[in-house]
């Protein structure tokens, strides 16, 4: 590894052969190189829904507050849960798809480079255009499920909203050619022998979540079409005035909604059945077992949408239905709890920062999914719906058990994606900083909830007796802060100064462990060939495929060309849908010109150089 | 070993070639990256139009205002739009087989009866749009014409875009960047104008047949 270039911080680590100019990164088809851009934009956009989370805090603090005004406070949250869920939760798992998954298993990239260029780019364009509005106070405001009637445009006449469904817009295409990507990746380039049940559980995870990804975000986009109608053209499909159906959208959202919430989840799931079997030295317990209960609650994931629809009344026998589904679908993911815990068992543990997360994950989640089953019963869930209760199981699944996970990935992925170390130390501080923040912020909100306060409320009444939990809440909130900053300045000091990691500093299993660390812009010199779950753990497997992995070529494989195309199609199709705002039909016709021209430049382009 | 089954495939010679230096193009399935991401992207289009007709069967009959579907329907002006649309996926399996046997000037023939019959489905349901719209029912008068028009339109979208598609074909054909070998990049058009028509029979079923 060596260090030239010297235009961002990120770029001086990259291998030796590769151009390393801002020009290079924005052109990249690297899967390698767009998995850095991911996580970096989708750190930003997670201090960006932190400062809007602080905001929440501050305003909660004490009863009776009007530090920010209700207009202001139902931006915030509304655009705390979408940037949380939308750009910060989804693209990280994303980022380590990207990493990960060709490392895991054999190829040399995913199966279409540009596409997954244009994946990061449109999520970035998305992003920012979703992002910006909240400096204007003109942000969403209609919380991130956006129920009608609050988003027709006779009851929310500004712009707030056309800045939701189409920033959404924008970033679902990204998540749907993702999800694409990502399955014809691993279905057509497993190199020999990396039987799907020899695929490491993270690959796995994708696999499931990426075809959640594709059945679900297309669900999301007719809701997203029917509203941009309602609001732009006055169609009825939300409006009740005109036979319109509020419950429609409830109903599409969650469709998606629910799939969502396993698309947030399986990824953390993924890295920690990795995570745990490195750091017990043992096979993960019952490897089936955790692979085929990832696959059922990726089905059962759709059955069970009209758990959050128990107060609209839809009947008791629909209620019953989604109570049992609800309650069946915590079977599998009890049965990944019981696996891992397994596998550490009688394991010689060793409790890095990657596997502190990954146990941490296993508690807060277990926290979570308990307080997931009570309210997968109606009668619990009539009283808890809408209160901070909801508010405190959600956050502790999404934080304790998504975000937990990635950081676990963070932490054992790191060396390999930099040759380099985070700091231990600073990791501990992390995690601990990150256990007492979540749990101080979302344990009390169980409390205020089941007291009754409600939640997207901007205040409440000092009557309620809930002022301690709300002050211990800001307190944590505040500390969970912090454990962000110190994981930011962990990562900032060690990508340059860390302690220099080998190509297989753990010990680990899997394929990605066997290529130098930082890989090479080809990944595998020469494919290898895998015989079992566990190939650098069987010593004359390993000697196999290190030959193959860490030799030297005198001639460097061919990759992919560079293109910007990719840039310039995200930039017209983001220009095309934010054009839908005007809501004059012949400027959205002619937004889509330079879309068709971009789709036609890239067709046209060669996908590699020369001769190949 | 999958090298094998690209070189017997034979379909892709840019795989081809660069198989022989490299691996690109080495699948495990022996089957294209193309074919099984365009697939993929099928499975997610049957779900946007799933969610699309389901909310037009949830609207059926509720429509506050007329008119109402059995006042407007000419079920026998769209059977002859429908059976145009239909025949036009020969005309799509045509123009596939004269590509893969290298005959360019009946790939190209083929090609614009696609166009053709398709550019004759839009004009027929366009002028059924504009008498449903002389009867009163527009895209912001009911439930029922909202939901028919973004289910047609979304529809009608399709169409157009897989004539532009073909449009594409033509010239690329013309200029011989499809030489037998890549005949694929045709068939995966095909399999999306075929994907187009299927949806429709779904439509022209629930929405017209079955009032």
């Amino acid at each position: 590894m060596s260090s030239v270039g010297t235009d961002t911080p990120a770029v001086q680590h990259t291998s030796h052969e590769e151009d390393t100019g801002l020009w290079s990164w924005i052109t990249t088809v690297d899967h390698k190189r767009i998995a850095i851009m991911y996580f970096a934009t989708a750190t930003a956009f997670f201090f960006v829904g932190g400062m809007e989370a602080l905001l929440i805090r501050i305003q909660l603090m004490n009863p009776e507050q009007s530090i920010i005004s209700p207009e202001l406070y139902n931006q915030l949250f509304t655009m705390h849960g979408t940037t949380m869920i939308f750009l910060v939760a989804m693209p990280m798992a994303v980022a380590f798809f990207n990493y990960v998954v060709p490392l895991q298993i054999g190829a040399r990239d995913v199966a279409f480079p540009r596409l997954n260029a244009l994946s990061y780019w449109i999520f970035l364009f998305g992003g920012v255009y979703m992002t910006l509005p909240i400096l204007f106070g003109v942000a969403p405001n209609a919380a991130w499920t956006g129920y009608a009637t609050l988003t027709l445009p006779q009851f929310n006449p500004g712009v707030n909203v056309d800045f939701w469904f189409i920033g959404l817009s924008i970033v679902g295409i990204a998540s749907l050619a993702g999800g694409v990507n990502f399955i014809t990746t691993i279905i057509n380039m497993r190199a020999p022998g990396m039987k799907m049940m020899r695929m490491p559980l993270f690959t796995w995870m994708t696999f499931v979540t990426s075809f959640l990804l594709i059945t679900a975000i297309p669900v999301i986009a007719v809701a997203m079409v029917f509203l941009g109608f309602d609001r732009v053209f006055a169609t009825t499909f939300f409006n009740p005035d005109m036979g319109g159906d509020p419950v429609l959208w409830q109903h599409l959202f969650w469709i998606f909604g629910h799939p969502e919430v396993y698309i947030l989840i399986l990824p953390a799931f993924g890295v920690i059945s990795d995570v745990i079997p490195t750091f017990s030295k043992k096979p993960l317990f019952g490897y089936p077992i955790v692979v085929y209960a990832g696959v059922l609650i990726g089905f059962i994931g759709w059955g069970v949408w009209s758990h959050h629809m128990f107060t609209v009344g839809l009947g008791p026998i629909a209620d019953s239905f989604f109570v049992a589904a609800t309650m069946i679908i915590a079977i599998p993911t009890g049965v990944k709890i019981f696996n891992w815990i397994a596998t550490m068992w009688g394991g010689s543990i060793q409790f890095t920062t990657a596997m502190l997360f990954a146990v941490g994950l296993v508690v807060i989640f277990t926290v979570g999914g308990l307080s997931g089953i009570m309210h997968a019963s109606a009668p619990v869930d009539l009283q808890q719906h809408d209160t901070y209760f909801v508010v405190a199981h959600f956050h502790y699944v999404i934080v304790g058990g998504a975000m937990m996970g990635l950081w676990s990935g963070l932490y054992y992925w790191f060396p390999k994606v930099s040759g380099r170390f985070l700091s231990e130390t600073l990791g501990k501080w992390h995690f601990w900083t990150t256990m007492i923040g979540l749990n101080l912020t979302f344990f009390p909100m169980h409390f205020s909830g089941l007291f009754g306060m409600p939640r997207r409320i901007f205040t409440y009444s000092a009557d309620l007796n809930v002022d301690i939990y709300n002050q211990l809440s800001t307190v944590g909130a505040f500390i969970f802060g912090l454990s962000a900053l110190i994981m930011t300045w962990n990562i900032i000091r060690s990508w340059r100064g860390g302690e220099p990691a080998s190509a297989n500093p753990w010990g680990a299993p899997h394929l990605e462990w066997s290529i130098p660390s930082p890989p090479h812009h080809y990944n595998f010199p020469a494919i290898p060939t895998i015989r079992s779950r566990e190939p650098l753990w069987n010593a004359s497997e390993r000697e196999e495929v290190l030959a193959a992995t860490m030799q030297e070529l005198d001639e460097e494989p061919v990759m992919p060309n560079p293109s910007y195309w990719p840039v310039l199609l995200a930039a017209a199709i983001t220009l095309a849908w934010a054009l839908v705002m005007t809501g004059i039909w012949w400027v959205i016709l002619l937004g889509t010109l330079p879309v068709l021209l971009c789709v036609f430049k890239w067709a046209f382009e060669p996908p590699f150089p020369e001769g190949h | 070993m999958p090298l094998d089954t690209i070189e017997t495939n034979g379909r892709n010679d840019m795989a081809q070639a660069a198989a022989a230096v490299d691996d690109h193009g080495h699948t495990v399935t022996g089957i294209s990256n193309w074919k099984v991401g365009f697939w993929t992207f099928i499975a997610s289009e049957c779900l946007f139009f799933g969610t699309l007709i389901s909310t037009y069967m949830v609207f059926k009959g509720n429509a506050v205002t007329g008119p109402y579907p059995a006042d407007i329907f000419d079920v026998l002006h769209t059977t002859v739009s429908t059976t145009v649309l239909l025949f036009s996926s020969l005309a799509m399996v045509l123009a596939l087989y004269a590509v893969q046997r290298a005959n360019k000037k009946v790939a190209i023939f083929w090609l614009l009866v696609v166009i053709g019959m398709g550019a004759t489905f839009l004009w027929m349901e366009g002028t059924s749009y504009l008498k449903y719209i002389d009867y009163g029912l527009t895209l912001t008068s009911s439930t029922f014409g909202s939901s028919y028009f973004v289910l047609t339109g979304t529809h009608k979208l399709h169409v157009i875009i897989g004539m532009v598609w073909m449009s594409a074909l033509i010239w690329m054909i013309a200029r011989d960047r499809i030489p037998p070998a890549k005949a694929e990049t045709v068939e995966i058009a095909g399999l999306y104008w075929h994907f187009v028509d299927i949806i429709w029979i779904v439509i022209f079923t629930l929405v017209y047949l079955i009032q």
